[in-house]
């Protein structure tokens, strides 16, 4: 059997990796697999160094230690948190898709796939957040990514925006049977979907699976029946905490945060 | 009287052939002022090579490529705005430049040439030569062109669909570097800065693609080389600012459509 063919194949492995940039460690000790049709969210305070988890993944960034093994040819789609277009470059979402690569047919597909067939013709630096988010999905997704990476996919998005592209993504997921790894900006609320979550600060603190956020009256009633249906709740189970170095400290017997 | 014009006319030509995508790349990535530091660099180049014996256009371009270099390892440095490095080679390679010159007492450089050059005295080897380049310009130009415009969108996407961005900017700044030291023996330093930047600014105002600025940076840059000639041929003005002025006049008519739009 091919690795390939294997349903649960690990498309990236991470092994002791650890990053250290101008003398600031930002990560250390991830050990991280990730399976081929498997959505795994990562969570975490601001600095804990979300991003440049994802950036290594991606291979943008390379790890001052440990070791990164991607399964060969890997077809990695990268969504950038956002573009750093210049204003004074003039393209169209139409351009900008077909730099991908892929037919013009598959284009108007994929843009039509994350509802955003309207904004063909429109100029890539005249559109909202939400817009952007939704074409450069278009373009990860017309080139039939296995591996899927979004860095805080819903930045800027309102809550009814939100669970609709969680649904879409999930929708990916079904259709491209791709594994998919995003950073959220929730400590808490990740897409109902998501087979794992790891919480980050510069180490895993903790992993798990969400509870689905129907099960809590609190929150049901908080985002109305349509929306708990996308969204599931992580409950933390630390076995330490930070101090304000950052320092992971064992929890005492007074701690009783989990 | 008039195959006089035809020399600096064709070697005009060529010139805003590549000039205007070279430009383009320039204004895209806010390095507007790369041919002012390669200018200041000349001075140098021309510096060294009377004092090492070498010939001049060679010295010139060694000092273009080390200048481009400087400013693309600069990027590893985090905090180091590109305008400040831009700043720091264009007055560092002017100091060097002078300083060389002022030690020497029986060095002779003809700065006037060297900044404005004579477009009139071009000859036929000199078409050639720039001729030549702007086909080599173009076809490497052609054969990247979605990834250089991927790297220029979002430079962390293009390395994420496995290209070296940094090859990739390293080859972009030898061009355009080589693309000055090349025109400066012909046209100057001032002129060929100026051909780069203005006609593509003009053309930002007029397009929705980077295509089309592209081809119409190069078209108002032809078209300034004409009119300024013209100027030169029928008025006996100095050929060189008369294009540059042309292009600025031009900038201002393609302004206008804008304008009467925002009012």
């Amino acid at each position: 059997m091919t690795a390939a063919a294997h349903p649960d194949a690990i498309l990236c492995a991470l092994q002791g990796v650890a990053l250290a940039r101008s003398g600031n460690q930002i990560l250390r000790d991830i050990q991280l697999d990730i399976h081929r049709n498997e959505i795994l969210t990562i969570i975490g305070p601001n600095g804990a160094g979300k991003s440049s988890l994802l950036h290594i993944i991606a291979g943008l960034v390379q790890p001052s230690e440990g070791r990164v093994t991607r399964e060969k040819r890997l077809r990695v789609g990268y969504v950038p948190q956002k573009l750093r277009i210049d204003n004074s470059l003039p393209m169209k979402v139409s351009r900008f898709l077909s730099l991908s690569m892929v037919d013009k047919v598959t284009q108007r597909q994929a843009l039509k796939h994350v509802n955003a067939a309207h904004l063909w013709d429109r100029q890539l630096h005249g559109l909202s957040g939400g817009e952007l988010q939704r074409v450069l999905l278009a373009r990860a997704i017309a080139r039939q990514p296995q591996l899927l990476l979004l860095d805080e996919p819903l930045q800027g998005v309102d809550v009814n925006g939100q669970a609709e592209l969680y649904r879409l993504i999930a929708q990916i997921r079904e259709e491209l049977e791709c594994a998919i790894v995003m950073v959220s900006h929730d400590l808490h609320l990740v897409m109902a979907q998501t087979d794992k979550v790891i919480c980050l600060n510069q180490h895993i603190c903790c992993a798990g699976q969400p509870e689905s956020v129907s099960q809590h009256p609190e929150y049901l009633s908080l985002f109305g029946r349509q929306q708990a249906q996308d969204i599931a709740v992580y409950t933390h189970h630390h076995d330490h905490h930070h101090n304000l170095h950052g320092a992971a400290v064992d929890c005492g017997a007074q701690c009783r945060h989990d | 009287m008039i195959e006089l014009i035809l020399p600096p006319l064709f070697a005009g030509l060529a010139l805003s052939s590549f000039a205007g995508p070279l430009g383009c790349f320039m204004v895209w990535r806010r390095m507007a002022f790369f041919g002012d530091a390669i200018a200041h660099g000349a001075l140098l180049g021309a510096a060294l090579g009377l004092l090492l014996q070498l010939q001049m256009n060679v010295a010139v371009m060694a000092v273009a490529c080390l200048s481009a270099l400087a400013l693309t390892l600069a990027r590893r440095y985090p905090g180091l705005p590109q305008d400040a490095v831009l700043a720091v080679i264009s007055q560092g390679s002017l100091a060097f430049g002078l300083l060389l010159i002022g030690l020497q007492h029986d060095l002779r450089v003809d700065l006037m040439s060297l900044l404005l050059g004579d477009l009139l005295t071009v000859t036929y080897v000199d078409v050639t030569l720039i001729g030549g380049w702007a086909v080599f310009a173009l076809t490497i130009i052609a054969l990247f062109w979605r990834k250089l415009l991927l790297m220029i969108v979002d430079p962390d996407l293009a390395r994420a669909e496995g290209f070296s961005v940094q090859r990739l900017s390293l080859m972009l700044m030898l061009l355009i570097a080589c693309s000055i030291a090349i025109a400066i023996k012909i046209v100057g330093v001032l002129l060929i800065a100026a051909m780069m930047v203005i006609p593509a600014t003009a053309a930002r105002l007029l397009c929705r693609s980077p295509e089309a600025m592209v081809l119409i940076a190069s078209v108002l840059s032809a078209l300034s080389v004409c009119l300024g000639l013209t100027l030169s041929y029928f008025a006996d003005a100095p050929a060189g600012p008369a294009i540059v002025c042309a292009a600025v006049c031009l900038l201002f008519t393609c302004a206008i459509p804008s304008t009467l739009r925002a009012s």
